[in-house]
């Protein structure tokens, strides 16, 4: 059995390898802006309510911040630093950010666009109540969210667009 | 790092789970999907010596028809019963409260026996629980033993678990034939804690009389509460008009005693209880008439 007030994890990051030897108490979040130098990933809150944290783990969108760094040992983490291509281009998701007006400050975006990458992949063709709902557990205070929305409608509609003219599979 | 220290246990069968929690005593917490303990460890609100982490025990998790009742393992995510076709089938009301329940990031980590046995006054499953009579199967190091859904809730984060027991499953009755069900909360906003929120199960005759009711509000007191007097009122009945179902709203919040606090007075939330009541009665005869679920 795994137990200890310190341990060892290994995990996947946005395909790389990492190693670390990490406090029980430290959180995903702290494990990936210290561990993995990894400040794309912010955090606002710290107890769950902004979703400025928000990582994939093993696909899934989480509060990186309400998970422990232990907790993670063996799973596969997709940060905001591994949603562009390999090549620096941007992801579909971030690009209609861009386009959309989508951020301000930008404090808040890293959680928008993994939040909506996830959204986008399970429900490519959302509805306007649809897309609102799936931003309800990301907080900016910048926008007033009129640009977020319209980003997803914009990313939504770009994946659309792609599919249609590749034949399907492709998505955000 | 905001959790004050603490020594992680992660075992991988209730056997190990349980043997934790026998030699750790109080000073132990098993730790489901987090989204409620974390906060609570991290604004200090809480502070364990032991977290004895639940996720990677694979026998807590799954869904499973048996005998009349689905069974659901406490490990099973929040996300895994709100997209599940038998859940959906067999117990309607559990996918309906699912996605009131926090945000899809949130839901991603949740676990329905962590939503349970953490037991805040504003969190659906708990109401549904009491509305269906579902069993609790309880494991610890002496044995299992069941816990009915009216003896488990016992106030504000308190439960009928000892330090030393574990919360295995949850049993929900499958309720067969001409049945309705609708569940409602109002809250600021989407994803926020409920300030009221009320929970309906009806089964009809073939004269669309109700033969059986399960009725249960929460937000409105320290633990969900069963309108026993309502459902009295109802069976035997079809409510038909908005003042039937007015008086059976009335009745249903008659003894509760919801708290004053900064988010909704207790007049506020008496109010919202009582529409919420009737309102979701009248939905669930509505959907067993038109026969759907």
């Amino acid at each position: 059995m795994i137990e200890g007030t310190a341990l060892d994890v290994t995990m996947t990051v946005n395909g790389e390898r990492r190693r670390a030897h990490v406090d029980a108490r430290k959180t995903l979040a702290d494990f990936l802006r210290e561990d993995c130098a990894l400040t794309g990933t912010h955090l606002g809150c710290e107890h769950g309510v902004c979703g400025a944290c928000t990582v994939l783990v093993d696909g899934a969108a989480v509060r990186s911040c309400l998970m422990f760094a232990v907790q993670a040992d063996g799973a596969d983490v997709t940060t905001i630093e591994g949603i562009a291509e390999p090549d620096g281009e941007l992801s579909t998701v971030q690009a209609a950010f861009r386009d959309a007006h989508g951020l301000q400050c930008g404090f808040c975006t890293p959680g928008f666009v993994v939040s909506v990458t996830a959204f986008l992949r399970d429900n490519p063709h959302p509805t306007d109540a649809e897309i609102r709902e799936a931003l309800s557990g990301n907080l900016c205070r910048c926008t007033g969210y009129q640009g977020i929305i319209k980003a997803v409608h914009l990313a939504a509609e770009r994946v659309a667009e792609r599919n249609a003219g590749a034949g399907a599979g492709v998505t955000a | 790092m905001k959790p004050a220290p603490f020594e992680y246990h992660a075992p991988t069968t209730i056997a190990e789970a349980v043997d934790l929690l026998a030699r750790h005593g109080d000073e132990a917490k098993p730790l489901a999907g987090g989204q409620s303990l974390v906060p609570m460890l991290a604004l200090r609100l809480a502070r364990f010596e032991h977290l004895v982490d639940l996720n990677r025990v694979d026998e807590l998790r799954g869904v499973a028809r048996t005998n009349g009742t689905l069974r659901v393992g406490a490990m099973t995510t929040q996300a895994t019963v709100e997209h599940d076709g038998d859940v959906a089938r067999d117990v309607p009301l559990l996918a309906m409260a699912t996605p009131l329940i926090g945000h899809f990031q949130i839901r991603n980590r949740g676990t329905v026996g962590g939503s349970l046995a953490h037991a805040d006054p504003a969190s659906e499953y708990p109401a549904v629980a009491l509305a269906l009579d579902a069993r609790f199967d309880v494991a610890s190091s002496s044995g299992t033993r069941e816990v009915p859904a009216q003896e488990f809730f016992e106030g504000t984060w308190q439960t009928a678990l000892g330090a030393d027991e574990l919360l295995v499953a949850v049993r929900f009755p499958v309720w067969e034939g001409r049945c309705g069900f609708a569940c409602d909360e109002v809250a600021r906003r989407h994803g926020d804690f409920a300030l009221a929120g009320a929970i309906a199960a009806v089964e009809l005759d073939g004269s669309s009389n109700v033969t059986r009711a399960g009725i249960a509000l929460f937000g409105m007191g320290p633990a969900p509460v069963r309108a026993t007097d309502a459902e009295q009122a109802l069976v035997g009945t079809h409510p038909a008009s908005d003042d039937d179902l007015r008086e059976l709203g009335a009745l249903a919040v008659r003894d509760t005693a919801p708290v004053d606090d900064v988010h909704a007075s207790a007049s506020y939330r008496r109010r919202v209880g009582e529409y919420l009541a009737g309102k979701t009665l009248r939905d669930a005869i509505r959907r067993a008439e038109e026969d759907i679920p």
